[in-house]
């Protein structure tokens, strides 16, 4: 069974289990380099992405989690798809530029204007949670988008690496985890 | 109700602070503090608890410049309190676009029997709970969110430690429990059935829970969330104590690593003196705001 590390430091973390058990991985929490190096993959979950920056950048994670991604495959959900991303705006701030996407924050607004919608996700239909979702603006070349909401990329994947700015994890429906393993 | 969209971006929301830490702010600097720290969100008030608890007089709603001074200021989620049973104030802060509302025992309450039908909204709700019977009551009212209170203001975290612990072990009491038996218990908490059933058959809140009221140290973040919480809100602690944004990071790290001594070693070390606190089997029963609530 492959292992799926969770990226533990603030956020929906528990929810990410869940959902990695229910797709037939083995879910664990990552907040160190030395639980990073267990898995054989990466989820970098919903929450703030101010936050997980901060802890991050305090407890020297930023450059494992850069060698983890040259070698093993990192899913980025809203906040994780913010961390991923290679720009950021509203406002302007750090992230690790493992997938070509350019996204803005809270673009979609403030908690009043979330919703749960449908997606297109070759050619199905899935249910999609979106909270303060970032939008992504821009994919670049190698970029793959596998689902889109009123014509918004709402799930890239570029290599090995995918972001979605909606929260899989919430929904019962397995296929984006599933996906995600299949990388590993 | 609880499969519900709407009920689902409710809770939603509230899964996405668990393991954070919720900072009560009185003005836009203490909020850029707050999220330079690394708050996973913001409560916007008009007076820390315990200024409140000092100067008395009736507390209301924050004012509404200020609120929005910090919903322009920050990108993290901003939440800001209401009085309990004060449902115009609640839609006066949901037409404002606040992000979650505290029906909150901390200001002054306005209806001294009912709290608001939290249902009726789109903008969630958390609400404070001594207990599983208080809890389940504000959840059946339509709170996404429940936060033990403790005590507001007072620095002292043997409240909260006391209603962490109190809801967790009535709810570890409900899953031995017979069907027959969980209606007489419905019965003493005062609750729905339906959400003691749910309680009983998965041993914890339909809702994420998280602790306030007397967090002042590193140490005490990780105390009441070893003992359950799943998240900390941050009242008087932060910037009543000598050093806000120290303490703040400190907090914040406590919060995710609340199960690794050593990072608690490394956020408590150079921290100077915390708020001072307060004695609460000495105060009087009218200070105390915990037992606003019904």
């Amino acid at each position: 069974m492959k292992t799926v590390g969770i990226l533990a430091l603030q956020g929906d973390f528990d929810a990410h289990r869940k959902a990695v058990e229910r797709a037939g991985g083995l879910a664990v929490e990552v907040r160190s380099a030395k639980e990073l190096d267990a898995c054989d993959g990466l989820i970098v979950p919903g929450g703030e992405s101010t936050t997980m920056l901060k802890l991050l950048d305090i407890e020297n994670l930023t450059e494992p989690l850069r060698q983890f991604a040259a070698r093993k495959p990192v899913f980025g959900t809203c906040a994780g798809a913010i961390l991923l991303a290679r720009s950021v705006t509203n406002p302007a701030q750090p992230s690790l530029n493992l997938i070509d996407i350019d996204v803005e924050r809270n673009a979609y607004g403030r908690q009043i204007d979330s919703r749960v919608t449908r997606v297109k996700a070759d050619g199905h239909e899935m249910e999609a949670v979106f909270i303060r979702a970032p939008k992504i603006l821009r994919v670049g070349e190698g970029g793959k988008v596998l689902a889109t909401c009123n014509g918004d990329p709402v799930w890239v994947e570029q290599g090995r690496h995918m972001v979605t700015t909606f929260h899989p994890e919430l929904t019962p429906d397995s296929r984006v985890h599933c996906a995600f393993l299949a990388k590993l | 109700m609880y499969l519900s969209d709407e009920f689902r971006l409710k809770v939603g929301l509230a899964e996405m602070l668990k393991g954070g830490v919720i900072m009560d702010v009185t003005n836009v600097e203490q909020a850029k503090i707050a999220e330079s720290a690394g708050a996973s969100a913001v409560m916007a008030l008009e007076r820390v608890p315990s200024d409140i608890r000092k100067e008395g007089g009736v507390s209301r709603m924050a004012s509404i410049r200020i609120i929005r001074e910090i919903m322009d200021t920050v990108s993290i989620p901003v939440m800001a309190k209401a009085r309990i049973g004060h449902f115009t104030e609640a839609r006066v802060l949901e037409a404002l676009g606040v992000d979650y509302i505290d029906e909150s025992e901390v200001l002054t309450p306005a209806d001294e029997e009912h709290h608001i039908d939290k249902k009726n909204f789109k903008v969630p709700f958390v609400c404070g709970a001594r207990n599983l019977g208080e809890a389940l009551r504000r959840i059946a009212e339509g709170a996404a969110m429940i936060r033990t209170k403790g005590e507001a203001g007072s620095g002292n975290i043997v409240e909260a430690v006391r209603h962490i612990r109190t809801i967790v072990k009535e709810m570890k009491h409900l899953t031995i429990l017979g069907k027959e038996e969980l209606v007489h218990e419905a019965k003493n908490l005062g609750a729905p059935l339906e959400l003691v059933e749910w309680v009983a058959a998965n041993g914890k809140l339909p809702v994420p829970n998280f602790s306030a009221g007397g967090i002042a140290t590193p140490a005490d973040a990780a105390l009441v969330m070893q003992l359950g919480a799943e998240a900390v809100f941050v009242g008087s602690g932060i910037f009543k104590s000598e050093d806000p944004d120290s303490r703040a990071r400190a907090i914040v790290k406590a919060a995710t690593y609340y199960n690794d001594p050593v990072k608690l070693l490394e956020a408590s070390e150079e921290l100077g003196e915390a708020m001072r606190g307060l004695d609460v089997s000495k105060l009087p029963e009218s200070e105390l705001l915990q037992t606003r609530g019904w």
